[in-house]
């Protein structure tokens, strides 16, 4: 069976391989970028628990919207909102850079520079930003 | 046999959580975990903002920003766990523990947002 000859399964024959260490994206610059760039999906994850904290004090009505209001100014929170906001943009910049790289767009055989194919994203992102920006904070 | 794997679904998932959360979840967190707190701006108030959260289109729009980021999240954990971890022993943990995660997270949000 020619087929199986290169297919993937979950356990295949140990082969010899160098062990690599658990802390191997401490080593360069590049993999720390990686692993953080990664790890922003926890703040992306921990954003999502805030809103569904929002929501649910929302649903309980005012007193626990107050509650919630209130326990976002711990200076705790507030340090760890600091710092997921930071991943968030971490993950923002680097999916909307990633955009032109994985669909590269030629124009007459030239290939558009990459800040040319991730500028849109900006934008529609900057005009969104605004538009949730001005729906929460107009005045009836 | 190779058996078809789910992987595409997931990857589906994943970039759709991607794109979400790139575009819509900065000013949320800005706002309510940090511009409010701070002082910087007015908290809205209770009415106003229940007013907003109840129209059809808004819980639409709740929703998915409720969960498409967490499929975003368990898929990235997840291969952060494997990979930066090295712990591939415990895969079924983990994939059970970040997908898990994710659709209780959906789950809830559609459960607050269908009483809302």
């Amino acid at each position: 069976m020619t087929q199986d000859a290169h297919s993937y399964t979950e356990y295949h024959p140990r082969w010899y391989r160098e062990r690599v260490s658990t802390y191997w994206w401490m080593g360069s610059w590049r993999y720390l970028k990686f692993i953080l760039r990664e790890l922003s999906s926890v703040a992306v994850a921990w954003s999502v628990g805030m809103t569904l904290c929002l929501l649910r004090a929302l649903l309980l009505g005012p007193e626990a919207y107050a509650r919630f209001a209130h326990r976002m100014q711990s200076p705790g929170l507030i340090v760890l909102n600091l710092i997921a906001f930071c991943f968030v943009l971490l993950h923002t910049i680097t999916w909307f850079n990633l955009a032109p790289r994985a669909m590269p767009v030629r124009i007459g055989g030239r290939r558009i520079p990459e800040f040319l194919m991730a500028a849109p994203n900006y934008v529609l992102w900057l005009v969104t930003s605004a538009a949730i920006g001005w729906f929460i904070l107009r005045k009836p | 046999m190779s058996r078809p794997s789910n992987e595409g679904f997931f990857w589906l998932l994943f970039s759709a959580g991607g794109v979400v959360a790139a575009v819509l979840i900065p000013i949320h967190l800005f706002l309510f975990g940090i511009a409010f707190p701070m002082g910087w701006l007015s908290q809205p108030s209770y009415e106003k903002l229940l007013m907003l959260a109840q129209s059809p289109l808004a819980k639409l729009y709740l929703f998915v920003l409720c969960s498409l980021p967490l499929f975003h999240w368990a898929h990235r954990f997840r291969f952060t766990l494997y990979d930066g971890l090295q712990v591939k022993h415990l895969n079924e943990v983990i994939f059970a523990f970040c997908y898990g995660g994710a659709l209780l997270g959906t789950v809830l949000g559609a459960y607050v947002l269908f009483k809302l």
